[in-house]
């Protein structure tokens, strides 16, 4: 039968703080459930399966939550998928959820994935030591801070990079309501004054530690159709790609994996220079200076290079290729909900949705998200047309 | 819906404990070695891959992580995880060859259950505000379950028993039991309860294992089988998570999945009922009558790797059918507390 | 062949659960030693309640107040209590239907023997003697016919907005046979990497497999203890679990003739004179404090040599 087209008929996500006391689990999901529902005009009889996605279990102490979480998320009699691929599960809940429809099992899937970190503390979470290891390893910080310095000596990249892209990511979350951390008034002297947590990175180039959820409706063609005039998110191109932790003559600043996914995207899509063809992207950048990494990864700047697209303002709203418009991971990371927040708020710049944080005019858009040691990659294109279809 | 049929099927030994680590590595290299063996495939055949396997059990997170190493994943490959049973994996890679970007995909499940405490750590699937504090154990939830049925007249201890004795003595024939042997059905009823009702028995064991599962669609598995376990039906159900508000003596997901597969004429079902009253209700509520054989693989009863115990069901069920020894068959696998959630997977031969 | 390593791995953390109104209300409730349901969209009542609706997945709204005293629906004995569990001596699991309510609660039956349960016999709620607002708030059920002990007056709760779930799980972690190969030869102050038979590169410490080619690693290889800082980060952040004071310097090292770098320790210089491409050596820990792990070396030290040059570590970045 091949493959069905499938869009995002709605998006929903919470308000991302610290610690949501207010709520509890299943309450965290319905907040964002609850919106995306109504964003897509959708009730629960509409909904034919669930996917939900989050990291690892430990984080909130319950085996496969997604079994107490049945009847809050509305699965309760109907199939239910629980998707962990590490940092990128977000994405991959994404993925899954889209190939339901796009396999013409389902007509229209509910995908959620949340974290709710205060329930725990996910720097005991990732630091748990087991026995025989060198206990060196300081939570995901500690992890990807010395292949930030690669890239920095690779590239070349001036110090200030880092902390422009926290600048620009901190002042685009300030324009979305959702956004845990809401920083205007950043500038660049202070993120450059702000405590060096892992050398390289700075405690304002880090991601914060957050509780949050997202939920996204999405739709066979039909269904998408009947939705009209108002806008869908047409999924042109799904793509998830995996390589081992740590082997012999890894590149662990421009991970194979993360090519290769970029690479299968963009040939799905029928993109041919991809930083022409994408109006907007919302790439998993949890440390600053992964915005130049990942535009590199992704084929929109060569190798080297895309530090120069973000120290010409080119990833800011209005630039060319804006970058994070809702703030991003810099701004809120809830960790498991962190990859769909990406490929939600995608869906919403090319379905006109995304408010004070528009892109004016964006038709196609990118969301990524990526885990593990940077080698689990999950990424989606949306546009507001049908693929192929000239807007 | 594009056809789909399992092509090759590989586990470990049950054992009750491996030396190896908890990311299943050490299991999971022969079994991919001996399953491309036997398809004539390699990884690079391979279009799409996903396991199932669970950080609770590992103790730690992450654990999923290091087991792509058995793949030896470079180049990268297109690859997902589920929590859960690898059955659950099994379908997600069969959702990915109906989209049409893969043809083959591989699937796989591995668990260490040896390596912490099952009992206590299952408990981590209840309610976390209003169950899981009290550390109920899977084996007190599963008595009660058992109880029911047996005050209701649904089932007897005898019964049960012989769900054990026929579960063992058919595992003498499946090389990778744990548990197999002639056992009398009126010796085991005069065994102490371990969870009154329930006899040690009648729980599964215990069991360390992995598994692997590879499918193709259409053309390809023609190609690479003699003869491929065709996919007929597939589904997956739960059911809501407050326990005393279920009728435990019945399964309302698994027969909603069994409906929605489509599971008439089937001469073969593996159940995965980690405890024998389970096969009973599972048998009752599917409907299955005498004609059908239930677990000739031994079932779980015989060795029951977690995550891996439900792929494995599809796998004897596809082998059954491979081999030629039934034509159409059921595989059920199980989830969460007390049968919460159930997946049925119906494959048949084709001449 | 002598068994791979293993050793004991204790996970535990006190979890903290905010409740939202649902949950709130009922544990409050508890705190004030009473019991609230929620009645579903089907009219039955919820005990303990549902936040949301198991036909309708709708929120529930409207909380009934339930009896304390009840019927076993269903029971199974313990005989040998496990850690955590409600009783430290022999206890039944039960569902237990509230009167007022239409579904049952699990919870412990504090019975004495398995010929005191049966099903349909009547229990009521055991409370602890201090509530908190905590589904432990209620101890166990007895049977009606045990001595009713003294029950202090309900009295009114503040509105309980959280519960602590401690979880503490007990483990045992296993080395692969590769990696305990390794780890042995480090009991004698040896560093042994293994080469994989299919690609030659060698891995120090080895895997269970050659992540590349899936087979398991064979040939052991003596390295030298020096080498190569090919990238690192100064730790400058404290946080829970952590063993090694702040700021420290963690560095990949890529010790002469082995394929990749691993993560280890780089003292003895200041943390700002720590260099890609940095010459280190290992400085042990005495011989008496050895065991089967890495942290025998203490840490690695500048050699003193020349830095090594970008292209002779660059792929292993």
């Amino acid at each position: 039968m091949g493959k069905q087209l499938a869009a995002v008929l709605g998006t929903g996500q919470t308000h991302h703080t610290t610690k949501r006391l207010d709520v509890s689990m299943a309450g965290l999901c319905r907040e964002a459930i609850d919106r995306a529902m109504a964003d897509a005009d959708v009730d629960w009889a509409d909904i034919d399966a669930v996917v939900l996605g989050k990291a690892p279990d430990l984080f909130e102490g319950v085996m496969m939550p997604e079994l107490f979480l049945a009847d809050a998320i509305g699965a309760t009699g109907k199939p239910l998928l629980r998707v962990h691929t590490a940092g990128s599960v977000g994405g991959s809940t994404g993925v899954v959820a889209a190939s339901l429809v796009q396999g013409g099992v389902h007509r229209r899937v509910l995908a959620v994935a949340f974290e709710k970190q205060s329930e725990s503390n996910a720097m005991w979470a990732l630091s748990i030591h087991p026995p025989f290891v060198m206990p060196v390893h300081a939570g995901a910080g500690g992890y990807f801070a010395p292949h930030v310095r690669s890239y920095i000596r690779r590239s070349g990249a001036p110090e200030h990079v880092g902390a422009m892209v926290a600048v620009k990511d901190r002042r685009n979350g300030a324009r979305n309501p959702y956004a845990h951390l809401r920083q205007p008034d950043i500038t660049l002297e202070s993120v450059q004054a702000s405590t060096m947590l892992w050398d390289p990175i700075r405690y304002d180039e880090t991601c914060p530690s957050s509780d949050g959820a997202c939920a996204v409706v999405i739709g066979d063609e039909a269904t998408a159709d009947a939705m009209a005039p108002r806008p869908v998110a047409w999924i042109h191109a799904t793509a998830m790609r995996t390589e081992p932790t740590m082997f012999a003559g890894r590149d662990q600043v421009n991970p194979q994996a993360g090519q290769e996914a970029a690479a299968a995207l963009w040939r799905q899509a029928g993109v041919t220079n991809p930083l022409e063809q994408v109006d907007a992207a919302e790439i998993y950048v949890p440390f600053s200076w992964f915005e130049p990494m990942w535009l590199e990864n992704l084929g929109f700047a060569p190798e080297g290079q895309g530090w120069k697209l973000t120290e010409a303002g080119e990833t800011e709203i209005g630039g060319r290729l804006p970058v994070n418009p809702s703030g991003g991971v810099l701004c809120s990371n809830p960790i498991g909900a962190s990859g769909l927040l990406r490929f939600a708020e995608a869906a919403m710049q090319v379905m006109d949705r995304a408010g004070e944080h528009q892109v004016a005019g964006a038709r196609t858009a990118l969301g990524h998200a990526y885990g593990g040691g940077s080698q689990f990659f999950a990424m989606w294109l949306v546009g507001a047309a049908k693929q192929g279809v000239p807007s | 819906m594009t056809d789909v049929a399992v092509v090759g099927f590989a586990q470990a030994p049950h054992v009750r404990e491996t030396e190896g680590t908890t990311n299943g590595v050490e299991m999971l290299v022969p079994v991919f070695q001996e399953l491309f063996a036997r398809t004539g495939l390699s990884k690079r055949d391979i279009g799409f891959w996903c396991s199932g396997s669970s950080d609770y059990l590992a103790g730690r997170a992450f654990s999923f992580v290091s087991a792509v190493d058995a793949i030896g994943a470079y180049p990268p490959i297109n690859e997902s995880h589920v929590e859960a049973d690898a059955a659950w994996a099994l379908y997600e890679a069969w959702v990915k060859i109906q989209t049409g970007e893969v043809d083959t995909a591989l699937v796989y499940g591995f668990g260490k259950s040896s390596a912490g405490q099952l009992r206590r750590v299952l408990a981590l699937q209840l309610d976390p505000y209003l169950v899981a504090p009290l550390w109920p154990d899977s084996v007190g939830i599963a008595g009660m379950q058992a109880r029911l049925g047996l005050d209701s007249g649904l089932w007897t201890e005898r019964d049960m028993a012989e769900v054990v004795a026929r579960s063992r003595a058919a595992a003498v024939d499946n090389p990778h039991a744990q548990l197999a042997g002639q056992v009398e059905v009126d010796d085991l009823l005069t065994e102490p309860y371990f969870v009154d009702p329930l006899r040690k028995h009648d729980c599964a064991p215990i069991t360390d294992g992995a598994a692997a599962i590879i499918l193709a669609a259409g053309e390809k598995a023609r190609e690479i089988a003699a003869r491929p376990a065709w996919i007929t039906g597939f589904a997956h159900r739960v059911d809501t998570p407050h326990i005393g508000a279920r009728d435990l003596t019945t399964s309302p997901s698994t027969v909603a999945a069994a409906k929605a597969a489509g599971i008439d004429g089937v001469e073969v079902a593996e159940l995965h009922a980690p405890f024998s009253h389970q096969e009973i209700l599972l048998r009752q509520a599917l409907g299955l009558g005498d004609a059908v054989r239930v677990n000739p693989s031994g079932g779980p009863l015989a060795g029951n790797p977690m995550f891996a115990g439900g792929l494995i069901r599809i796998g004897e069920a596809a082998g059954a059918v491979m081999g030629g020894a039934a034509g159409r068959v059921l595989a059920h696998a199980t989830s969460g507390p007390a049968l919460q959630q159930n997946l049925v997977c119906v494959m048949e031969g084709r001449e | 062949m002598t068994r791979p390593l293993s050793a004991p791995l204790d996970i535990g953390f006190d979890y903290t659960r905010s409740l939202g109104p649902t949950l709130g209300r009922f544990m409050t409730a508890l705190a004030e030693r009473r019991i609230e349901g929620m009645r579903g969209s089907d009219g039955r009542v919820f005990v303990p309640p549902a936040e949301y609706d198991p036909v309708t997945a709708e929120p529930l709204t409207e909380p009934v107040e339930v009896g304390q005293e009840g019927t076993v629906l269903t029971w199974s004995w313990i005989a040998e209590p496990l850690e955590g569990q409600p009783l430290d001596r022999p206890f039944a699991w039960a569902l237990v239907r509230l009167d007022g309510a239409d579904t049952a609660m699990l919870h412990a039956v504090d019975a004495g023997s398995p010929e005191a349960m049966r099903t349909g016999m009547r229990v009521r709620v055991r409370w602890a003697e201090e509530t908190a607002g905590h589904i432990r708030d209620i101890a166990c059920f007895e049977p009606l016919d045990a001595p009713e002990r003294p029950r202090p007056e309900p009295a009114p709760a503040e509105p309980v907005t959280m519960v602590t779930t401690p979880v503490h799980l007990h483990y045992q972690h296993s080395a692969s046979a590769e990696e305990s190969r390794f780890l042995r030869a480090l009991t004698e102050g040896r560093v042994v990497g293994q080469r994989c038979p299919v690609c030659g590169k060698v891995y120090v410490p080895p895997r269970g497999a050659c992540p590349t080619d899936g087979v398991p690693t064979t040939d052991e290889v003596e390295l030298p203890d020096r080498g190569t800082v090919t990238t690192f980060c100064i730790v400058n952040v404290p946080y829970l679990g952590q063993r090694i004071p702040t700021p420290y310097v963690a560095a990949y090292i890529l010790l002469d003739g082995a394929d990749i770098a691993f993560q280890h320790l780089v003292l003895g210089c200041d943390a700002k004179e720590v260099r890609m491409g940095m010459r280190v050596e290992a400085v042990w820990k005495p011989r008496e404090q050895w065991g089967p792990t890495l942290e025998n070396i203490d840490h690695f030290r500048p050699t003193g040599e020349p830095d090594a040059p970008y292209e002779s570590y660059a792929q292993h970045l």
